[in-house]
């Protein structure tokens, strides 16, 4: 297991170096630059500018410097577009807020969205089964920027519950509506998932000699069904946790959070090279991480792939 | 007895103590009864750039710097100049030497006084190269001995033409005279900054906590792309008359959901989302509220080597200009309060006389005959049909206003009309580097004054993406900042463009919101719409 963990770990870093090259050259190769502005600048202080910001030194040496700057000091740079704060400011502010309501429409998605894929499995063809298809099906097609200007409309105008947006710390009544409207569509397809992999296992051979031995049915889902169901829900989950931590642009946007999903969306807009730069490395070290332990994971669930690598 | 005086002492000292409860709660001024929480919320688009005055240079970062820092002087409700730090300025006879004369009791929110050598150090750092400012232009058209050259690194920053003559007085230098300079240093790049404050905590001093400040707020909350809280100063020299004891400013990226959240009361001025203002002015007709802005929205010809051959002939340009009608863009689209445009700039700008260019007079109608007439004359008609790329900036509302004049060019002119959009950075790459054929601009005057706009259009500006080129333009400009009157300039210079065309005026900005009722001292008379929180209040409801 150790072997196998250190394997994937060793392919991480190249993977993040090569991730860097891609983005810098993308980011580069987008028209326009971080101070092209309507009124465009005069030459001379856009020379000021550029000498401040590193901009007028070669691609290759910007990159280097960049690299070096997180390796030796942790400095993802300056923000081009915010000139008071810094990369690091700016991932230390918003990524908490995306961490919060990300986990809790994680957490909430697993929860609601696995019981709701069993109950359906078990209950096949009865109204509970079309009740969480239907529900899961309808949650999917309702897209985040739907979902949160209805949650708005009914719990803010009509009601006068929640706050339209806003952060506030954290507060609960600020982090219910972003969680609904994050959470809905991941536990939809949690269900879905959950569901046909219930199905698919209950009619397997092992199943049907554990009902033979006149194990209670109780016992057979959650002993014998539950772990091989949850194999194709796990990997979908390492991707789905880190797509919700971190954060999403209409979440962000519509209820005004101040998480890191806005940031990167404008940081491409507004080319800003080093915000885009930090939260894609934020990103990458994420997605990467998430999938190590999703491999881990399956690893002690299956053992076949243990063995295998 | 002794009861007797305790009775009437007690009662005395209630109604003293309501009276002055009640007399503090009235405006000193008006007597309307004031609300009990003095908190201003309002809704902003985009996050700031930044809140450094020497940096900032965006509109929501400046509106959060008049309230934070104070300058020589300010703007009233009309957008006249009144007294800032500054108690008095007066220039010499040829206005090339400017002397502000300083207040006393002008105090940093840590205690220390606000002098000269605060304004010698910022304005010093907002010509110094090491600090980068994007703003550091404006200090050069303020025509600042040594500005350009200390920009350009040729001298050293403190060789610009400032000095303190002593605590309180404060003396400018200029290369030129320049009769609208007070009137430059409301602008936030001109205020002052507190030199120790910043040596002590680099770049990080705009953090709530290391700030200090000498306006009538101290900032004390800010979350990058939520909100930014500041709350009142008492060091400020005036705060006895500041009513307002809170401002927030909530960043809201969407105007819809903004709209919503003023609706649940959560903001007390919030925006009008394009086309929604007449259901909103039926509605809420003392809420919703439009007036004329300091803005232009035109569509340029690229007048270089890479335009195409067409836009070289005037007729056709005229053509163009002539068969759009404004009012279905600014009734039908816009509907909130906009002013068709014949002029490039807005018949609000002070000390500018609309004239009567020929195309303004004619009725609808007219302009559609004759801009046949020179279509026709110029070769091209529904037979040979003039076609063209073009292109604006990704947003739902440019789009619908050039899908309006493309159809009315097909329906008038048979002009095949093609539309382009793209994201904003691309579209400045394009149009800066005359890679179009007919672009979308707009511009806000930086100042009260036609010059503002009217620069754009002269050969030496770095703004002009058509590159039009007119020496009689030139040297009319050139000539109006010296002139003690440039009226005469400014329109004999609208008359040759509306001769020449090079761009199309479409219309001049209104300035649309929601404000909530109970909140007074808005100053919709000053056109720049510069706005000192420490002049609003709450009142009752």
């Amino acid at each position: 297991m150790i072997k196998f963990t250190l394997k994937r770990l060793s392919v991480a870093i190249p993977t993040i170096l090569i991730l860097i090259i891609i983005s810098f050259l993308l980011m580069y190769s987008a028209p326009g630059g971080p101070f092209t502005s309507e009124r465009p600048l005069p030459e001379q202080v856009l020379k000021n500018i550029n000498a401040k910001y590193g901009l007028d030194q070669p691609m290759y040496i910007q990159m280097f410097n960049y690299v070096r700057g997180i390796v030796t000091d942790f400095d993802f740079g300056p923000s081009f577009r915010y000139k008071d704060r810094s990369v690091n400011d700016i991932i230390a502010q918003g990524f908490p807020v995306t961490l919060k309501y990300g986990t809790w429409s994680f957490v909430i998605a697993v929860l609601f969205g696995v019981s709701l894929g069993i109950i359906a499995a078990i209950k096949q063809n009865t109204f509970l089964d079309y009740f969480a298809v239907g529900f899961s099906i309808s949650a999917q097609v309702l897209p985040n920027f739907v979902m949160a200007p209805i949650l708005v409309l009914i719990f803010t105008l009509w009601l006068g519950w929640l706050p339209g947006g806003g952060w506030e710390g954290g507060k609960i009544q600020f982090v219910i509506m972003p969680v609904i409207a994050l959470s809905t569509s991941y536990m939809a397809s949690i269900a879905r998932l959950t569901r046909s992999s219930m199905l698919e296992v209950l009619n397997s051979n092992f199943i049907r000699t554990a009902r033979a031995k006149g194990i209670p049915k109780y016992k057979i889902i959650f002993s014998h069904a539950l772990k091989p169901t949850l194999l194709p829900v796990i990997s979908y989950l390492g991707p789905a946790f880190v797509g919700m931590i971190t954060g999403s642009v209409v979440i962000d946007m519509y209820f005004s959070t101040g998480g890191i999903g806005l940031h990167f969306v404008n940081g491409a807009l507004n080319r800003d090279y080093s915000t885009i730069m930090g939260i894609t490395i934020l990103v990458g070290c994420l997605t990467i991480t998430f999938n190590l332990l999703v491999d881990i994971l399956y690893a002690w669930i299956d053992p076949k792939i243990r063995y295998d690598s | 007895m002794k009861k007797i005086f305790s009775i009437i002492f007690s009662v005395s000292i209630l109604a003293f103590v309501t009276n002055v409860y009640a007399d503090g709660h009235k405006h000193p001024v008006t007597g309307e009864l004031l609300a009990d929480d003095q908190t201003f919320t309002y809704w902003a688009l985009d996050e700031h750039s930044s809140i450094d005055p020497q940096i900032v240079e965006d509109v929501s970062g400046s509106d959060i710097i008049r309230d934070l820092f104070e300058g020589l002087l300010n703007q009233d409700a009309d957008g006249n100049l009144v007294p800032g730090v500054a108690e008095t300025w007066s220039a010499n006879d040829s206005k090339d030497v400017y002397t502000f004369n300083l207040r006393k009791n002008a105090k940093w929110s840590n205690g220390d006084s606000v002098t000269a050598h605060d304004f010698v150090y910022a304005w010093q750092r907002a010509v110094d190269p090491s600090t980068a400012s994007p703003y550091s232009w404006f200090m050069e058209i303020m025509s600042i001995k040594n500005g350009a050259e200390a920009i350009s690194g040729d001298v050293l920053p403190s060789d610009l033409g400032v000095k303190a003559i002593d605590d309180y007085t404060f003396q400018v230098e200029l290369t030129a005279s320049l009769p609208y300079f007070a009137a430059m240093t409301t602008h936030a790049t001109t205020f002052p900054t507190h030199k120790g404050v910043i040596e002590k905590h680099g770049s990080d001093w705009t953090k709530p906590g290391n700030m200090v400040s000498n306006g009538a707020y101290v900032l004390t909350e800010h979350v990058i792309n939520e909100r930014l809280v500041r709350e009142r100063n008492p060091m400020y020299w005036n705060n006895d008359d500041t009513i307002l004891e809170k401002v927030v400013a909530l960043v809201i990226p969407d105007e819809n959901q903004g709209l919503t959240r003023y609706m649940a009361g959560e903001l007390d001025k919030g925006p009008v989302p394009t086309g929604q203002f007449k259901k909103l002015k039926a509605e809420y007709p003392d809420q919703a509220v439009s007036f004329p802005r300091l803005c232009n929205y035109y569509y340029t010809f690229n007048l270089s080597d890479s335009g195409i051959e067409a836009f070289q002939d005037v007729r056709v340009r005229k053509a163009m200009a002539y068969a759009i009608d404004r009012n279905v863009i600014t009734e039908d689209i816009l509907q909130a309060g906009q002013i068709p445009a014949y002029t490039f700039t807005p018949g609000a700008t002070a000390g500018f006389d609309v004239p009567s260019v020929a195309f303004s007079k004619m009725s609808q109608d007219e302009r559609d005959a004759r801009a046949v007439e020179l279509m026709e004359e110029a070769g091209y008609g529904k037979d040979n049909p003039l076609s063209f790329t073009m292109i604006y900036n990704t947003s739902e509302g440019h789009k619908k206003i050039a899908t309006v004049m493309a159809q009315m060019w097909k329906q008038k002119l048979g002009i095949n009309a093609t539309m382009e959009n793209t994201e904003w950075k691309t579209f400045l790459d394009i149009r800066g580097k005359q890679d179009f054929e007919i672009a979308r601009g707009a511009w806000c005057g930086d100042y009260n004054e036609a010059s503002t706009f009217l620069d754009l259009l002269t050969t030496p500006s770095g703004y002009n993406d058509g590159k039009f080129t007119n020496a009689a333009v030139d040297k009319l400009m050139t000539d109006a900042k010296t002139a003690g009157d440039s009226t005469i300039n400014y329109t004999t210079v609208e008359r040759i463009l509306a001769a020449e065309m090079p761009v199309i005026p479409i219309y001049h900005y209104a300035g649309v919101f929601m404000l909530n009722k109970q909140l007074k001292g808005w100053p919709f008379d000053n056109v720049e719409q510069n706005w000192y929180s420490r002049n609003l209040y709450k009142i009752a409801k």
